[in-house]
């Protein structure tokens, strides 16, 4: 080989398998996998759960379970090969020329080790340094990872710091040696969307500033964008395809890449509601791989010849591989998203008084706290109509499942009304008739608990008929019946436990449950948040038409922008207990913006490389519910703060068109000069 | 953390009151007349009254229990009927050999249960583990009057190498007793030796899962250098719970143990005082073993806040 | 090429990939056995906990059967056999009224379970109650009745049990009111946290927006998903009682004689220890063996219905 030093790939991966030994025989989790990343080169590595990316990644640095084992291939770290080192070798390499960033920081840190010494722990370890030395040194990588007061966060222990701190401090110790390699694992899956956008600001700028080659594993086709020069995609332990960024979204040639650009909702403020790409099945499990194409039972391109033999990852353009036989038949993405989704409905934003569902009005919720009062809700005034999705969007802390729990009557209110078609609304589910109690419904985030580990799914569905729709047993199981039907679940399922079921099943059946009632209103609560991708389309859809279908309101609640937009008619954006504004999603998702919504616009990451979003960043983290800031909550992070009218005094609702209002000291008209550019769409047809 | 300690000192008084309530009217109310049982069932009716009047039975329930209780802590804990001597004396005597039958035994079970406790986790799912887990959970619960008898039956009767029986005299030196401590040592060490290794076990196999140990391997640190740093601070918070709680017990709960080698402790005190049926005895014996007992809980629960930064900084 | 595992040398904490080989290590799950079916093969994996269950259902066999079984009356008193050594007609021996050890051991047991299980199954029962209750009310009640609690458990078990004994006599009917007593409140802490844990999941709040009344939420949602930890827990409760009925008896607290008690068997052989060892060892042994499989019994239990999580 000739090849000159500087374009030598610092990480090599050449077919690389990785199993493991389990009761049934050998499993092997990743097969014949390839790769290489060059220096100041990040490689995002994508995948849903259960396509072995991170048994990839920590299989090539050879560090897995007891009962993992590299069966095959090669791993070569500056040409040095990894596989067939001593233990010893290895950890000469761990923490030296590897670094590794994980999921969760504040697992990932010793919870009684102040976080100084862990960091120096590496520098001491790797770099020879004393403690005096050491201590130094972590400093001065606590300053390049932009960390306010280094000193002080040395002393302190990992429950001290928020969730954004603590992964700086990950980041600074894993690049602590300026490794070869820097390996990160979901690093910014556990945070809040803007201190995301800044974690991955700082991890940008610091690729260019450090010399290591990054591997990037995500689930997240958003952030893959932001952070990365050149993705893998994964799937059931293979490479499917792999491309620099810009060229797999615009012209992804594997069929898997295609259908997963498409279950995640485009950002676009258009009165028609299309539904989503989804891919039918689901997952193979490792030891039962079809015989061909491992995507082929589930591909829509699919010929006989793909199932016969198994296509290898192969270079169909330049640094262009895919494992596509028919990988010339690959439609361009707009096109495959025209003909493989379809318009579901229209927007429906006009709404008079008599259409309100559920009005809430001034709406308090305090708890009382052994250090002061919790004001989780503080003062919401929200609106649902009829057949209407209201899309309540805002981060953790906001206050915005506690809305949802106080409109349903778990969480009592302290303050304000709520009134369901007018009537107002006890303030717990003991109060409420079950003519009222019917009305409303709610579909829960984690899907796990859900339901009740000791009941079918049969009888989850069947006791709201019997309870709520005065049913018999008989007609109950029928309709039952009917209800699995319509969220498209086997009737089989009717007899099993929710053990036998996937994430996306159990949450099936929690909505079939919900819709058993025949409410009025359902209360969507993170309800896709736990899922992959490719799941979160499909039940996104579900949502949609059963919408259309039994012309039910919806409440619907998340930190994901990109799924409120999608599926809202009108969408509110809550920080800390308050309403910043609320309108028709249009108006919402363009100028003029409140601040805040302006900063979750931009911090957003988008699965779409084209569009431009300003970088706007908010200082801190979000303040705690019983030390709500003075004036405006918001004032403390804001980027458009006017100094001390905003520190002093309540801002005032201002009304834009239709119900558009923005609850901001700043005028409209200013707010709207201020903000053109702050997301900036690229019409489709330009790309 | 001061406002915690605050609160586990209010709570140790509340339970020491609550505990000396049970015990003052469990002997006191419930066996019926006590000047009866005195003086006997033919006593006559005026000796009755009189020792009643003397014992203050004849006040309201409420004024009794003060009167015993304020006479407790001010350190008046009456005369023993049936040993005819002042009881505190007797029952510090006791105390200080239940101390030094404790210190014997802790010494024997807390450094080796650790040790046979983290061996079974960083041995998991080996045989070593199965047999320090099996082994254990044999011993835990096997009673002290089975296990002690087994004992003597070997090292005392079969090899001669200690005493069979441990009665010493009152006023035996440390060094004196050690021969007579060592089997009842190790009958108590058997029994709670199961519940450090078990305890150790558990939480080394729970931190071992932990990611930051994960965090710790991939910094490339010797593993010796893992366990000692990162695994053992965290694991062992819980065995230090269970031992601190556990001398409780040495000292105030080895009835059994100490009644099996006639070892003069404050259990024997206590069980002695019940067969006589000597109340006052009772009385004092059982409540300074809740004491005991309750300061013991209280020293685990600071223990455990100060040695864990998420309590002592919260 | 096969490499050796470097995770071998460090401690097993390295990932496995959880997602990418879920429902593999339980093969169960392929063909949705009943759950109780599944609890009994993971028993058969678990020799231990096996050997444990059967030596327990040996000796349940024994209380329920033993009088007909045992060779002899166990009260009968021969002047011929007194200390007898065992012979093949006197397996275990005769004790110093020349009454048959073995016929007093096999029918001794009856008395253990009647007393130990009797005691356990009034403790599960309050305790049961109690721990609903108080857990799912929660607030000022559910403060004041665990204070309660955790004052009881603050007594040393036997202190409390010779305490409430002597006040009130040994009987049989006493000692199984001491053995509950004792035992409530570890019971209901025990079922308290699960409610604890359970209240809040999402398919308790589902329920409860249904307008489901409380008992039916306490009874029918809560309570069957609490029965495997509390099954494991009186499991453990029943096997502390054998000792603590065990040792009563031998402090002459518990049954009195003739009654044939082990610990109490125990006690009034230690006279005769130095010449007829055997009265004395066997019924020892006896406990032993017993409290071990009911040991291990348990623990395969825990193991088996909760795997993963409940710790000691």
């Amino acid at each position: 080989m000739t090849v000159p030093a500087a374009s030598r790939p610092v990480f090599e991966v050449e077919g690389l398998s990785v199993d493991y030994v389990t009761e049934l025989g050998d499993l092997h989790a990743v097969r014949n996998v390839s790769l290489a990343i060059h220096q100041h080169e990040s490689f995002g590595l994508v995948g849903e759960s259960g396509s072995g990316k991170s048994t990839l990644a920590m299989g090539a640095i050879r560090y897995l379970a007891s009962n993992g084992r590299v069966a095959d291939g090669s791993v070569r770290l500056n040409g040095v090969e990894l596989l067939g080192l001593s233990p010893k070798e290895l950890r000469a390499l761990w923490g030296a020329k590897i670094g590794v960033v994980y999921q969760s920081p504040l697992s990932a840190l010793n919870p009684s080790i102040p976080i100084g010494r862990q960091l120096a722990e590496v520098a001491r370890q790797h770099l020879g340094m004393d403690s005096a030395a050491a201590r130094g040194r972590v400093q001065e990588m606590l300053t390049k990872v932009a960390m306010p007061d280094p000193d002080a966060v040395m002393k302190r222990y990992p429950h001290q710091l928020s969730g954004g701190m603590l992964q700086r401090c990950v980041i600074a110790m894993a690049l602590m040696t300026n490794p070869a390699l820097l390996i990160m694992d979901e690093p910014t899956t556990a945070l809040d969307v803007t201190t995301q956008a800044v974690v991955l600001d700082l991890v940008a700028e610091l690729k260019r500033e450090f010399d290591s080659a990054i591997l990037y594993i995500t689930h997240d086709l958003g952030v893959i964008t932001k952070i990365c020069d050149r993705v893998g995609v994964m799937y059931a332990g293979e490479f499917m395809e792999q491309a620099q960024l810009k060229e797999l979204f615009k012209r992804p040639l594997h069929p898997y890449t295609l259908d997963l650009l498409g279950c995640v909702p485009h950002f676009d403020p258009t009165p028609q509601k299309r539904s989503l790409v989804t891919i039918p099945g689901s997952i193979p499990r490792v030891d039962q791989l079809p015989a061909g194409c491992i995507f082929a039972p589930r591909c829509s391109f699919v010929e006989a010849a793909c199932t016969k033999a198994r296509p290898p990852l192969a270079a169909v353009d330049k640094g262009h591989l895919s494992a596509c036989r028919r990988w010339q038949a690959v439609p361009p993405p707009a096109e495959y998203l025209r003909a493989a989704t379809e318009a579901v409905r229209g927007v429906q934003t006009a709404c008079d008084t008599s259409d309100v569902l559920v009005r809430t009005s001034d709406v308090q919720v305090h708890f009382k706290a052994p250090k002061g009062t919790v004001r989780a809700v503080d003062g919401v005034d929200l609106d649902v109509c009829e057949g209407q999705t209201l899309g309540v969007v805002g981060e953790s802390g906001s206050g915005k499942t506690t809305v949802a729990r106080a409109i349903i009557g778990l969480t009592p209110r302290t303050g304000g009304s709520i009134t369901l078609k007018g009537e107002s609304l006890p303030r717990t589910t003991g109060r409420r008739p079950r003519s009222t109690l019917r009305q409303i419904q709610m579909v829960f985030q984690n899907p796990d608990a859900s339901l009740n580990p000791t009941r079918s799914v049969g009888d989850a569905i069947m006791r709201p008929l019997t309870l709520l729709g005065g049913l018999d047993r008989r007609r109950a199981k029928d309709r039952a019946l009917e209800l699995l039907q319509s969220v498209s679940l086997p009737v089989s399922y009717f007899d099993r436990l929710p053990h036998e079921l996937s994430g996306g099943e159990k949450q099936r059946v929690a909505i079939a449950r919900a819709f058993a009632a025949e409410p009025g209103i359902i209360l969507c609560d993170e309800p896709i948040s736990s899922l992959d991708v490719s799941v979160q389309g499909s039940l996104m859809n579900l949502l949609m038409k059963l919408q259309v279908e039994q012309k039910t309101s919806y409440l619907f609640i998340s930190h994901d922008l990109s799924a409120v937009q999608h599926l809202s008619d009108v969408i509110a954006v809550v920080y800390l207990g308050h309403v910043m504004e609320v309108g028709d999603a249009t108006k919402v998702l363009t100028p003029p913006f409140h601040p805040y919504t302006e900063a979750l616009l931009s911090a957003v990451p988008l699965a779409d490389p084209d569009v431009k979003q300003k970088p706007i960043r908010l200082a801190g983290s979000v303040p705690s519910a019983m030390n709500v800031p003075s004036g405006c909550r918001f004032h403390p992070r804001c980027p458009r703060n006017l100094g001390d009218v905003c520190r002093e005094q309540e801002p005032p609702w201002r009304e834009g068109d239709g119900d558009h209002r923005i609850f901001c000291h700043i005028p409209l008209d200013e707010l709207e000069r201020l903000q053109a550019e702050t997301l900036v769409l690229e019409a489709e047809e330009g790309a | 953390m001061a406002r915690f300690i605050v609160r586990r000192l209010g709570f140790m008084v509340m339970t020491v009151v609550l505990a000396s309530i049970i015990i003052f009217f469990a002997t006191t109310i419930l066996p019926g007349d006590v000047a009866s049982q005195i003086l006997g069932r033919f006593a006559t009716e005026e000796a009755k009254s009189q020792l009643r009047t003397e014992l203050g039975l004849d006040k309201p329930v409420v004024v009794q229990y003060g009167t015993w209780l304020g006479n407790f802590v001010r350190g008046d804990w009456g005369e023993s009927p049936s040993m005819n001597t002042l009881v505190r004396p007797i029952v510090f005597e006791r105390l200080g050999n239940s101390l030094m039958l404790a210190v014997v035994a802790f010494v024997m079970y807390v450094p080796l249960g650790i040790l046979l406790g983290l061996i079974a986790a960083l041995k998991k799912n080996t045989w070593v583990d199965q047999t320090i887990s099996v082994g254990s959970l044999a011993f835990i619960g096997l009673p002290e009057f089975v296990s002690g008898l087994i004992l003597i039956a070997i090292f005392a009767i079969h090899f001669k190498w200690f005493p069979s029986q441990s009665a010493i005299p009152p006023g035996t030196g440390f060094v004196e007793a050690l021969p007579y401590l060592i089997l009842p040592a190790i009958t108590v060490a058997l029994t709670s030796l199961a519940y450090v290794v078990r305890m150790t076990r558990s939480s080394t196999v729970d931190v071992l899962q932990m990611d930051y140990v994960r965090t710790a391997n991939l910094k490339g640190i010797p593993p010796r250098k893992v366990l000692f740093t990162h695994v053992l601070r965290n694991s062992l918070l819980p065995t230090v719970t269970v031992v601190a709680i556990g001398i409780g017990w040495l000292i105030g709960g080895l009835i059994v143990t100490e009644s099996v080698y006639g070892y003069p402790g404050l259990g024997r005190l206590l069980l002695f005082a019940i067969q006589r049926r000597d109340l006052v005895l009772i009385q004092s014996t059982a409540l300074l073993i809740v004491l005991i007992y309750v300061v013991a809980n209280l020293i685990a629960d600071i223990l455990y806040a100060v040695l864990n930064p998420r309590i002592r900084y919260s | 090429m096969v490499e050796p595992n470097v995770t071998d040398e460090l401690f097993d904490t390295a990932i496995m990939d959880e997602e990418a080989v879920k429902g593999f290590s339980e093969p169960e799950q392929q063909e949705r056995p009943k759950t109780w079916r599944l609890y009994w093969r993971r028993l058969l994996r678990r020799p231990a906990a096996l050997v444990g269950t059967v030596i327990f259902c040996f000796f349940l066999f024994l209380a329920v059967f033993g009088p007909w079984i045992a060779p002899y009356d166990y009260e009968k008193q021969d002047a011929d056999l007194r200390l007898a050594a065992p012979t093949l007609s006197h397996p275990f021996g005769a004790d110093q009224f020349g009454r048959d050890i073995l016929s007093r051991i096999i029918v001794g047991t009856r008395n253990i379970f009647l007393l130990g299980g009797s005691g356990t199954a009034v403790a599960v029962l309050i305790g049961t109650a109690i721990g609903l209750f108080s857990g799912y009310i929660g607030g000022t009640t559910d403060e004041v009745v665990m204070r309660l609690l955790d004052v009881l458990l603050s007594f040393p078990s036997l202190l409390l049990a010779l305490v409430l004994l002597s006040t009130v006599g040994p009987s049989s009917l006493n000692l199984v009111f001491v053995v509950a007593i004792l035992y409530i409140p570890m019971v209901a802490r025990v079922v308290r946290s699960m409610v604890l844990d359970l209240k809040n999941k999402e398919f308790v709040e589902a329920a409860r927006v249904r307008g489901e009344t409380r008992s039916y939420v306490l009874f029918r949602e809560i309570l069957p998903n609490a029965l495997p930890p509390l099954l494991v827990e009186a499991s453990m409760r029943f096997s502390y009682s054998i000792f603590l009925v065990a040792s009563l008896g031998f402090l002459g607290l518990g049954v009195q004689p003739p009654s044939p008690d082990w610990g109490l068997q125990i006690n009034l052989a230690r006279n005769f220890f130095a010449i007829a060892p055997w009265v004395l060892l066997f019924p020892a042994c006896t406990i032993a063996v017993l409290v071990i499989a009911t040991n291990l019994m348990s623990d395969g239990l825990r193991q088996v219905m909760l795997p993963g999580g409940g710790r000691n």
